[in-house]
């Protein structure tokens, strides 16, 4: 397969996760920091300013937006084309991308992401957020569910499918990890206690972010215990958005690409190596070793050493220097 | 209640569907009984389906110098133009008859020139032809083919004869929206197809790829094609993209290839893998900085050398642009008759020739009647219709054809032929053309259909869609 092409395959992949995971993670704190019995207007700020910071967004924010405020974020995040993160980015550059390589994908899959983009451009998309800010995300969720099951099932899952899965497992995995660090930005009001309302109520939010109620309360019946949380979205062996889930299947594609047995513990390229590594961590860390380094520290080093297997994948596959 | 031809006048035009106001020709009588039973309500229906169904599936094209929604969909009219098989089999052995002619001119020009020698063409119009390529003189291209693929227009006049009026012999485009409204015509009106006995289309992707494997290098039987485009910013990237998926070949840009150890080759995740075939959509002076252009991005540095060497073949050859120039273009019934001892089956459009004092003097005096082009301009662009110019217009055409009179031709205005056409909520005469693509390679195929371009502009002549052309589905009928 084309070294562009398979760069290509995978940027789209990553793009339509972001779009996934920006609106649900929207979709959820719109709700949460609507109820005003809960959480007051100070709060609420500081609420939003952390979702901007775990998107390490916040100086373009800044240079769009004087204040922090759930209309300018969901804005920002949704709409904003300067924005090369919102939703609506995201669907261009998916559609840009999926346009280059539409003789790999099929055609119900380039459809898909057109009518995507088509209700972007012409404006429907953002009536219909007028009208129901849930609706609109819903809409935007179904859109992208809809494209990986069209992708799934009329997709030859061969060398280029690999690459989708690993562009999406890699996004899922770092998104995961960062909505699971706005917990850690996010600070309780001063009256409140650890443990208390206010503090379940975020962390469900933050469950919620990634889908994960119900696999979650299947799990843990009962009160959502903090760490409880952070070790299902971490180390879950089956929930498809866990961390070590992600870092699984990716690790499994990067080994069909290559062709090397995964039972062997062997690698031929490096970023086997480091996904294996990785994927090993994730599967024997305890929660104590997590509470020693930090949570957010610990997340923190993931985000570096997903962000390494990207950098690899592109070098080892798609990078030609001049003269090669 | 009233519908949509009512009122329709087929004027002093040679009206394909009328042949007159009260009289519908046989073979689109079971047509006209299909649409005459259609409200306005339902055929708005259907053209919102077909528009909707180019939409979605992004066949677009890109318009130039115009930054908001820069991708359009090539407006699609409803009415087909209908072609019955003795028409099409007239147009098939003139089409046939005119690429043998074509790729015959061009071996004897990179060779031996004996067309020139004898003194059938000058020899100074070959000289100053500015895709005439010198460096390739001598040089055998594969089973000696230069034109690959080629779109030859047709028009008719107001008898209705078929006329051609220019060959494009490089990178004709447009056979991904034959094929396309074929689709949505199946989509939009599936009965009307039952009521008729039209020839299926399509076969051209299979043919395709049998003719460029047909000319891989050293007899490969097995050999890698690849489809090279200027990227997706470029105005035909659609088809592009549609003839490679359809053919399932990579479609590669310049930066995918690379030349190593006199092969070309190209950048997989893989490694390094052997291209032997390239269908090159892009211009000869954009394919090699090291041999045209020197800014070009597009190309592959080196691609030439390997060409050269026979370690890869082109489709189409490099410097078959020397053919379609228009000039040349009036010489093309005598290469007819100089290398098939023939007479031309289908006419060129009357040419006058600026470079000849005589014909420049005619040219000069009729501006105000008469069509003139330039050589080597496409798209509609470099043109003057001298009846409906402005005298500024014809100014401006008049000191330019003094000032270089090599690139300049006059033809008489042809009234062409007009096809019902959806309009302003019901059915005008609009002027069309007639493109059919011709496959040269082991045998000669031309797959039965063509795009039909109709200007869609009230009483404009120019069919190109950068100038508000749009296009139709065209039958040719088995019976």
């Amino acid at each position: 397969m084309l070294s562009r092409v398979a760069d290509t395959l995978y940027w789209l992949s990553r793009y339509i996760e972001r779009a996934e995971n920006n609106a649900r993670m929207l979709d959820v704190n719109l709700q949460l920091t609507l109820d005003a019995t809960i959480l007051n207007h100070r709060y609420t700020q500081q609420h939003w300013e952390s979702i901007i910071y775990s998107l390490e967004d916040t100086k373009l924010f800044q240079e769009l937006h004087p204040k922090i405020t759930g209309e300018t974020v969901v804005e920002f995040v949704s709409f904003e084309r300067k924005n090369p993160n919102s939703i609506y980015s995201c669907f261009c550059a998916a559609r840009e991308n999926a346009r280059s390589v539409r003789e790999l994908i099929s055609a119900e899959m380039f459809e898909q992401l057109n009518r995507m983009y088509l209700d972007f451009r012409s404006g429907e998309a953002q009536r219909l957020f007028r009208s129901s800010s849930y609706q609109f995300f819903k809409w935007a969720l179904q859109g992208c569910h809809l494209f990986q099951g069209i992708a799934d099932a009329t997709m030859a899952h061969d060398e280029g499918w690999e690459f989708l899965q690993l562009g999406k497992f890699l996004e899922r995995a770092d998104r995961t990890s960062r909505i699971l660090d706005i917990k850690y930005h996010i600070l309780l009001p001063k009256e409140e206690e650890v443990g208390g309302t206010i503090d379940s109520v975020q962390w469900f939010a933050v469950l919620n972010s990634c889908s994960g109620a119900e696999a979650y309360r299947r799990q843990f019946q009962g009160q959502v215990a903090p760490w409880k949380v952070a070790e299902f979205l971490i180390k879950d062996a089956s929930f498809p958005r866990s961390i070590r889930f992600c870092v699984d299947s990716l690790d499994h594609s990067l080994h069909q690409i290559t062709g090397v047995d995964r039972g062997d513990f062997l690698f031929k390229v490096e970023a086997e190596r480091l996904s294996g590594k990785l994927l090993a961590d994730l599967s024997y860390v305890t929660m104590d070793d997590v509470f020693l380094v930090g949570l957010h520290e610990y997340l923190d080093r993931i985000q570096f050493r997903l962000n390494q297997i990207s950098k690899v994948v592109y070098k080892e596959f798609c990078e030609w220097l001049d003269g090669e | 209640m009233g519908n949509l031809f009512d009122g329709y006048d087929p004027a002093s035009f040679f009206d394909e569907m009328f042949e007159s106001p009260a009289q519908v020709r046989p073979h689109y009588q079971r047509l006209f009984e299909r649409y005459t039973d259609l409200t306005l309500g339902d055929f708005d229906r259907k053209r919102m389906v077909a528009d909707n169904s180019f939409l979605t599936q992004g066949i677009t094209f890109t318009v130039y110098n115009d930054t908001e929604g820069t991708e359009r969909i090539f407006p699609f009219d409803l009415v087909p133009r209908i072609i019955p098989l003795k028409e099409w089999h007239h147009i098939e052995s003139g089409l046939t008859q005119r690429i043998s002619a074509l790729n015959l001119f061009l071996r004897d020009i990179y060779h031996e020139q004996r067309i020139l020698k004898d003194g059938v063409i000058p020899a100074e119009i070959i000289r100053s032809a500015i895709h005439f390529r010198p460096e390739f003189m001598g040089f055998n291209v594969p089973k000696n083919i230069y034109i690959h693929i080629c779109g030859t227009d047709l028009v008719r006049d107001d008898e209705g004869n078929y006329l051609v009026l220019e060959d494009n012999g490089r990178c004709p485009s447009g056979v991904s929206y034959l094929l396309e409204n074929r689709q949505t015509m199946k989509r939009v009106f599936p009965n009307l197809f039952s009521r008729y006995s039209v020839q299926p289309v399509d076969r051209y992707c299979e043919e395709l790829l049998n003719l460029l494997r047909f000319v891989a290098p050293n007899g490969n039987s097995e050999p890698t094609v690849v489809l090279l485009t200027p990227g997706i910013y470029n105005s035909a990237y659609f088809e592009h993209s549609f003839l490679a998926r359809s053919m399932g070949i990579e479609i590669v840009v310049g930066a995918d290839l690379v030349v190593q150890g006199g092969y070309l080759m190209m950048k997989t995740t893989k490694g390094l893998k052997k291209v032997d075939v390239v269908y090159r959509r892009i211009d000869d002076d954009f394919l090699d900085p090291q041999v045209f252009r020197k800014d070009s991005l597009l190309g592959v540095p080196g691609i030439v050398e390997v060409y050269r060497q026979g370690n890869v073949s082109l489709a189409n050859s490099i410097g078959t642009g020397v053919a379609d120039d228009k000039v040349t273009y009036h010489f093309v019934p005598k290469m007819i008759r100089y290398y098939l001892d023939q007479e031309p089956i289908l006419p060129n459009v009357p040419t006058y020739l600026s470079m000849f004092d005589d014909d420049r003097k005619y040219i000069l005096e009729h501006l105000s009647e008469l069509v003139v082009k330039s050589a080597n301009e496409s798209g509609g662009y470099g043109m003057l219709i001298g009846p409906y110019a402005t005298r500024d217009e014809i100014e401006k055409f008049r000191a330019l054809i003094i000032k270089n009179p090599r690139n300049y031709i006059g033809q008489p205005v042809v009234k062409l032929s007009r096809s019902p056409s959806y309009c302003n909520g019901r059915f005008e005469g609009r002027h069309i053309d007639l493109r059919p693509y011709i496959l040269f390679g082991e045998k000669t195929t031309i797959i039965p259909g063509a795009l039909t371009r109709v200007a869609l502009r009230k009483d404009s002549l120019v069919v190109n869609s950068s100038q508000g052309g749009g296009s139709k589905d065209t039958w040719v009928l088995s019976e």
